[in-house]
């Protein structure tokens, strides 16, 4: 069973080396799906123009960027895996969308999507994060916690603090595209790489198959068990296939880190804990992620991460460092004021309800977390979302006593 | 034509059967009985000649494990070769769907109306609306689970050539899904003709949901009395209804109609899915043979609730359904009955049993409202 994985490994992380170092020719040539398929055409008995979606009521990224000039050129591609440009857009093809709300409307079904369909790719990551252009700029990384400055808050306020991203095993198939044997690779290496993390963040992993009625209700009441996708964005690009196989959650003794393991990606890592130490919390996940990052390696696998895109994930819009830091914090007053959407555009941050994305606000609690992912570094953006909760909570503050409060100044941003 | 790569299935190829067969310990579909390692193992390598693979046939199986009562298909066919190639699979699952029907076996095609005996004189006081509907596939096109884009406007743009042809009492008119006015759309709704995306992840497991709703549609006589759904479930959908118990006149323009369409398609030289072991091929391997389904909604209040009613339609070989369609539950005593049978019985003899099947019901329920006992004419099996 190892050896499969061994032999296919072998090539692929040349691959994924050889875009780090060897520039875009060498990758482009490996890449190329005439060096994989030998000449041979992918199933197309209708010209490009016959295939192109009807994309007229659509509202998403993947919409406004894909012209028929690009469908043309890059629908008879494939990644050496054998994923196509219809199986990434079919999520937006399917999802018109939201007049007010823009979807990104694409996947990933490999690192290598990133590459092949670029010409499509490119645009829509510039606009998902408001200008960054992967041709010409290098996203930065660091996950060097001691820089970060402040960082506690007041517990009046701030109920709770979040920190999560994800990561992708360099190799396999991420979960648009990945094949069962795949899906349980993942889980079988990160699971292993797990088991040897010590002291705080010792845990144990609850696979989704084979855990106990008890041991599910336990993780609902702690509200770390998560469910099979009912979003059509999601169930609409496969991730929602051959359910419950292949997944499963982590958690340390603390319950303050988990892992979810081949939901969305093939790993979500969150730390968190109750009351307002940010700082906490984010040293807590930089310290996990190096040591996790360490385990595999040991192992001989490693994440995908590349300079121009930072972490690889399923969705451009997580790409860089696919991270969400956030607070629940009590904002009654605040959030009343006419003011408050300015207030957090400025500030870079956005509000959800209590119950994640999509969701309402109840009781003025508010999760609030950074809106941006690629282009500035994880302590960056934790800064921001610890200096932007700070100002939100001096405005909350001042209304209280019937001050009048000010809308900051536009933060700027990497261009 | 020259076979198409799938590559992602060669690069699946390389992981072993152990690493990629799927978990069905908790399942209970067709699918799920009859699958072992040994025929995944055989058929892993395979696809069509459109790159339809074995994982592709079975993947809404593993998506829905099914309910301990009610025992689902679990697969579906995404081309006409689906049904040859990953036979070794598809066989035993048709015999355990339908009836213990073999490999060898020939199925009757019979579409000759003036055949069935009878089926005019159901009471309208109880048979409230008589319907007959089947699939019809497109030759040359693949199914609706692996269709491209452009296949599927292409199926749409042959149906609306060959349905423009029909006249007399076959004139009528086609309604695009995209592109239809709010006014058209109201008037569809309200005649119970307009169908929907499909939410059961029976179907959206199977891909049939995609790129919705382009190239699908609703094709419909004047009279309203001859329906065509276009790329929902299969390529074609048809069906023939009227309120009423005259079955008889429901299933000649059934037959009349089906088999004018069927000649304007064979003209464009894209005739139907047909062989003589399968009889019409379509999406899902329960609707093989006649894919015909041939019921009326028919009011049994108190022979429902009799102790016998399920041994009564099993041994008339019918199924009841609610009003709403498979999946509903029955309203006011009203009840869809209709033929159980799809393959290894002609479509006449299907309606047949439908015919003679409700008549001798509602003789029953007449008889249990006199509260006199039925315990006399309960027949023998079918």
């Amino acid at each position: 069973m190892a050896s499969s994985f061994t032999r296919i490994l072998s090539s692929k992380r040349n691959v994924g080396i050889l875009s780090l170092v060897g520039g875009s020719v060498a990758a482009g040539f490996l890449l190329h799906r005439e060096h994989v398929t030998a000449g041979e055409p992918l199933r197309r008995r209708y010209p490009a123009s016959a295939e192109y979606p009807d994309l007229r009521k659509h509202n998403n990224c993947m919409a406004s960027s894909l012209t028929p000039a690009i469908y043309a050129k890059l629908c008879d591609k494939a990644t050496p895996n054998g994923y196509t440009l219809d199986q990434a857009i079919q999520t937006g093809v399917d999802n018109p969308g939201h007049p007010f709300i823009k979807t990104v409307g694409l996947v990933a079904g490999d690192e290598e999507s990133y590459e092949v369909f670029a010409e499509l790719l490119d645009p829509v990551i510039k606009e998902r994060h408001n200008g960054y252009d992967p041709r010409t700029m290098k996203h930065p990384t660091d996950l060097n916690a001691s820089k970060i400055q402040s960082g506690v808050f007041d517990e009046r306020y701030v109920l709770s603090s979040r920190v999560r991203t994800g990561r992708s095993i360099r190799g396999l198939s991420l979960p648009p595209a990945c094949t069962r044997a795949e899906r349980r690779e993942v889980e079988r290496v990160v699971v292993d790489a797990l088991s040897g993390l010590k002291e705080d963040l010792t845990g144990k992993y609850y696979s989704l198959t084979l855990m106990t009625e008890q041991e599910q209700q336990q993780l609902i009441d702690d509200h770390f068990l998560f469910d099979k996708p009912v979003s059509p964005l999601l169930t609409c690009a496969g991730m929602a296939r051959d359910w419950p196989d292949g997944r499963g959650i982590w958690h340390n003794n603390e319950k303050t880190f988990l892992i979810w393991i081949n939901e969305e990606d093939h790993t979500r890592v969150i730390s968190m804990e109750k009351g307002g130490n940010m700082k906490r919390v984010f040293e807590r996940f930089c310290r996990g992620l190096k040591e996790v990052e360490r385990l595999i390696q040991e192992r001989g696998w490693e994440f995908m991460w590349n300079e121009r895109l930072g972490y690889i994930l399923t969705c451009p819009s997580n790409l860089g460092t696919g991270l969400r830091a956030g607070v629940h914090v009590k904002l009654p007053r605040l959030s009343k004021d006419p003011r408050f959407s300015k207030i957090l555009d400025n500030l870079r941050l956005q509000k959800r309800g209590t119950g994640g994305v999509d969701t309402a606000a109840v009781g003025g609690v508010f999760d609030i977390s950074n809106l941006d992912r690629l282009g500035q570094s994880e302590v960056q953006l934790v800064q921001t979302v610890i200096d932007g909760v700070n100002y939100l909570i001096e405005c909350e503050k001042r209304l209280e006593k019937g001050q009048d409060i000010k809308v900051p100044a536009p933060i700027k941003q990497f261009k | 034509m020259a076979a198409m790569k799938n590559c992602h299935n060669d690069y699946k190829m390389k992981f072993s059967v152990d690493e990629e067969f799927p978990d069905l310990s908790l399942h209970n579909n067709h699918m799920a009985k009859v699958l072992t390692k040994d025929i995944y193992s055989k058929l892993r390598g395979k696809s069509t000649p459109s790159g339809f693979t074995v994982d592709d046939v079975i993947q809404t199986g593993v998506d829905n494990p099914g309910h301990p009562f009610i025992m689902t298909v679990g697969c579906v066919a995404g081309d006409e070769e689906s049904y040859e190639i990953f036979k070794e699979l598809l066989d035993p699952i048709i015999s355990d769907r339908h009836g213990g029907y073999k490999p060898t076996d020939k199925h009757k095609t019979d579409l000759n109306f003036e055949n069935l005996k009878g089926g005019d004189d159901l009471d309208p006081n109880y048979v409230l609306s008589s319907r007959v509907r089947t699939g019809r596939s497109i030759k040359g096109f693949t199914l609706p689970p692996h269709n491209s884009r452009g296949e599927r406007r292409g199926i749409e743009k042959l149906s609306i050539e060959a349905l423009s042809t029909l006249d007399g009492e076959f004139k009528g008119k086609y309604y695009p899904l995209n592109g239809m006015t709010d006014a058209e759309q109201e008037q569809l709704i309200a005649d119970h003709f307009l169908f929907d995306k499909p939410v059961s992840p029976l179907l959206t497991c199977a891909g049939m949901a995609r790129d919705w709703p382009d190239g699908r549609g609703i094709w419909h006589n004047d009279n309203k009395t001859f329906l065509v759904w276009v790329n929902e479930e299969d390529h074609l959908r048809v069906i023939s209804m009227q309120k009423g118990g005259n079955m008889k006149e429901v299933f000649r323009r059934f037959c009349v109609g089906l088999q004018k369409i069927e000649e304007v398609f064979k003209k464009h030289n894209h005739g139907f899915m047909w062989n003589e072991h399968l009889g019409y091929i379509l999406t899902c391997p329960s609707n093989l043979g006649t894919g015909l389904r041939g019921g009326v909604h028919v009011k049994l209040p108190k022979l429902s609730t009799h102790a016998k009613f399920e041994e009564i339609l099993t041994r008339l070989r019918l199924q009841k359904r609610g009003t709403g369609g498979v999946d509903t539950a029955s309203v006011g005593g009203v009840f869809d009955i209709s033929n159980a049978d799809r393959l290894g019985s002609s479509e006449v003899d299907q309606v047949q049993l439908v015919v003679d099947g409700v008549k001798l019901m509602v003789e029953m329920e007449k008889k249990l409202e006199k509260g006199e006992s039925i315990d006399g004419m309960i027949p023998a099996q079918k």
